[in-house]
């Protein structure tokens, strides 16, 4: 497999140090120039592809730090890139991105593996701070995620609902981290969170890192339900 | 006498639960079978409120209540009314931890007058006994607790409760048993000419029955009623009256106040928001034409449809916030990001949290200058929690001053009319944060996305 960098034309030969190589995955072409255009001055932007296809080709070729993947993509959701890339590429790290916010689409990509979930209204350095934080190994949950993730866990499970697992933690969210979901959706920053909580940034971080875990581990039959029950909202 | 005024005020609740307005029904539902600690209830009382507190602990009428209070009264040949005032003297009232006999205790005072009084009768009873009353015997002899706990309460229940006792002496005042306030007594005509005509029916009514003239004989027991009850119903009548009135006009008035106080937050969320609007924007004619026009058509359909300002069909809790949402930044030009969390439908109680919630967030359009809102509103099983955030301005919230009607009367006053909360967190540079709780009412616990499934 080639992991060669820089033969994207117009990219730079080599990867600027402490810069994170970033593939971006939309169909809408207008969007990437603007994202391309902003993120430039900070991001590596390595290349970008409109299809799951090609998206997938272009990922396993330049074998970016993150991808900037939107859920929505023609040839299928954007889960079905993460699915392809991850059984080779476990080190690929995604970014969901999205104009829409249907939450059973949004769930279905960060179970198949994205570390994260931001909405286009972002703004630039948002992003930018989002992507550097995936890229290392840091969960971004959006506001709308951090609702999303809340709603999915929020009912006391119905004694139907729980299915023998592994690990009964990853069924249900801590005090804590309900905490700071609810102030991710009330729209505060880790730092905002860190303080209004006493407790520091990294510690937040790890909260958020967890939640994903049980995320996308939990084999709580509740999350399928709620995402289906959503299906058409 | 006391026991009879008494369970004759249990009798005329019915007629005064019914007149009263939708205001009792409401408060009585709100509270029912809430599972809370047993409390009195002040609020919906006759006499101490142990009653309604007795039914709201149980979640039953509080008028089946009093009946079966005046009924266990008779089958227990008068110890029900001891055990009343014990519990008035034991139950705290709402909204407290402590009760009458926490503070009684340590009345030294209070505790001798109390054994005076129930000593004193006592020894009356003794007197009564020895003489072979009957009646007397039977039903004074509980009466000693009563007088006692009476005594404590008087002379140390909060104000309100005084004021309650006070309303209950004027009677015995005109009857001579308190001599106390005698100085100032005048006593009109037609209350002489009352109390002669009344003391007339007594006195032929107990000679009837006292009497032992044979050919009498039967129709003394019935006819001596008639005739006693008919006093008493002369003397004590217009007392009786004034004092449902009074419990009538009372309930009229808070309702009256409520009602006001809704109207005039409503006038201010929407007719006085659109004016401030319309001289905001004065050099746009063709924006303040369609405000004038929302703002007409909003109106309207509240005067003369009895549809809430701003309330279209809005069933559940998330269509509420969505169209908060919606209004604010079509008329304020500012994004609000929504998230909510699970939905429910919406009750007169969700509706002022939606209510406290849009007046919150279009204060934040207008004063806080950020560039984005943040609402929140999670539904959990025992309340709705909502969150109204900008990273604007913010303001001292000690320095504004009292007349400022938007925060005090629109979202505190609104939230605590429904039983909810209000805190408004804001300093000068760090931004504002609302966080509006109301409880959920029974009926509609159950949590999750039922309200989508309906209109689906």
């Amino acid at each position: 497999m080639s992991a060669e960098p820089g033969d994207q034309p117009g990219a730079q030969p080599a990867a600027r140090s402490g810069q994170p190589r970033v593939v971006l995955v939309d169909d809408h072409g207008l969007f990437r120039s603007g994202v391309r255009a902003e993120l430039g001055r900070e991001m590596h932007v390595v290349g970008e592809a409109d299809d799951v296809a090609p998206a997938i080709e272009l990922i396993e070729r330049e074998l970016p730090d993150v991808v900037l993947l939107d859920v929505h993509l023609p040839g299928g959701g954007g889960q079905a890139v993460i699915t392809a890339v991850k059984q080779d590429h476990p080190d690929v790290k995604f970014l969901a991105l999205s104009a829409s916010d249907a939450p059973e689409d949004v769930i279905a990509v960060i179970r198949a593996g994205a570390r994260g979930y931001v909405t286009k209204t972002i703004s630039t350095a948002e992003l930018a701070d989002a992507i550097r934080r995936v890229a290392d190994g840091d969960a971004v949950f959006s506001h709308r995620l951090a609702g999303f993730v809340l709603d999915a866990f929020a009912a006391a499970p119905a004694r139907q609902d729980v299915r023998p697992s592994f690990d009964p933690e990853l069924d249900q969210l801590t005090t804590r981290e309900r905490e700071v979901l609810r102030l991710i959706a009330q729209g505060y920053t880790y730092k905002e969170i860190a303080r209004e909580l006493f407790i520091s940034v990294k510690t937040v971080e790890t909260h958020v890192s967890s939640v994903l875990r049980k995320l996308q581990l939990s084999s709580r039959h509740q999350l399928t339900r709620w995402a289906a029950e959503r299906r058409l909202a | 006498m006391q026991q009879q005024w008494h369970h004759r005020r249990g009798w005329h609740d019915p007629s005064a639960a019914d007149d009263v307005s939708n205001w009792a029904v409401r408060v009585r539902r709100h509270r029912r079978g809430d599972g809370g600690p047993l409390r009195r209830d002040p609020e919906d009382r006759l006499a101490g409120g142990v009653a309604a507190g007795l039914a709201a602990w149980r979640g039953i009428g509080v008028t089946t209540v009093r009946v079966l209070l005046v009924v266990a009264f008779l089958v227990t040949q008068g110890w029900v009314l001891p055990l009343y005032f014990i519990g008035w003297l034991m139950i705290p009232p709402a909204g407290s931890d402590t009760s009458i006999w926490s503070r009684a205790r340590h009345d030294s005072r209070g505790v001798a007058l109390a054994a005076a009084l129930g000593s004193l009768l006592a020894l009356f009873m003794l007197i009564a006994t020895a003489v072979n009353e009957q009646l007397l015997e039977t039903y004074g002899w509980p009466q000693v607790v009563s007088v006692a706990c009476l005594a404590l309460i008087w002379r140390n229940a909060a104000d309100g409760e005084r004021r309650a006792l006070r309303g209950l002496i004027p009677p015995l005042e005109g009857l001579g048993v308190t001599g106390a306030t005698g100085g100032r007594r005048r006593v009109s005509r037609a209350t002489a000419l009352r109390f002669t005509a009344s003391a007339v029916l007594l006195a032929v009514g107990l000679g009837w029955l006292l009497s032992e003239h044979e050919s009498l004989a039967l129709l003394r027991p019935l006819g001596g009623l008639v005739l006693i009850a008919a006093a008493i119903v002369l003397l004590l009548g217009p007392w009786w009256l004034r004092i449902a009135r009074d419990l009538v006009l009372e309930r009229q008035a808070r309702a009256r106040a409520e009602e006001r106080a809704d109207i005039a937050s409503r006038v201010h969320d929407s007719v006085l928001q659109t004016l401030a609007l319309i001289q905001h924007r004065a050099e746009d004619p063709q924006a303040v034409v369609q405000l004038a026009r929302a703002q007409e058509r909003e109106l309207r359909s509240w005067l003369f449809e009895g549809r809430s300002p701003g309330g279209t069909d809005v069933t559940s809790l998330v269509e509420g916030v969505r169209e908060i949402q919606r209004d604010v930044e079509a008329r304020h030009l500012v994004p609000v990001e929504v998230v909510t969390v699970g939905d429910c439908t919406l009750d007169e109680h969700l509706s002022a949290l939606l209510a406290a919630a849009r007046e919150a967030t279009v204060n934040a359009a207008k004063w806080s200058g950020a560039n984005v809102i943040s609402v929140f509103a999670e539904v959990e099983p025992g309340t709705v929690i909502l969150t109204v955030r900008d990273r604007g301005k913010g303001f001292d919230p000690d320095a504004v001053p009292d007349d400022r009607k938007g925060v005090a009367e629109s979202i505190h006053g609104r939230m605590a009319r429904h039983g909810g909360e209000a805190t408004v967190q804001s300093a000068p540079g760090e931004g504002t944060k609302v966080t509006l709780t109301m409880p959920r009412t029974a009926q509609q616990s159950g949590y999750g996305p039922k309200p989508d499934e309906a209109r689906r």
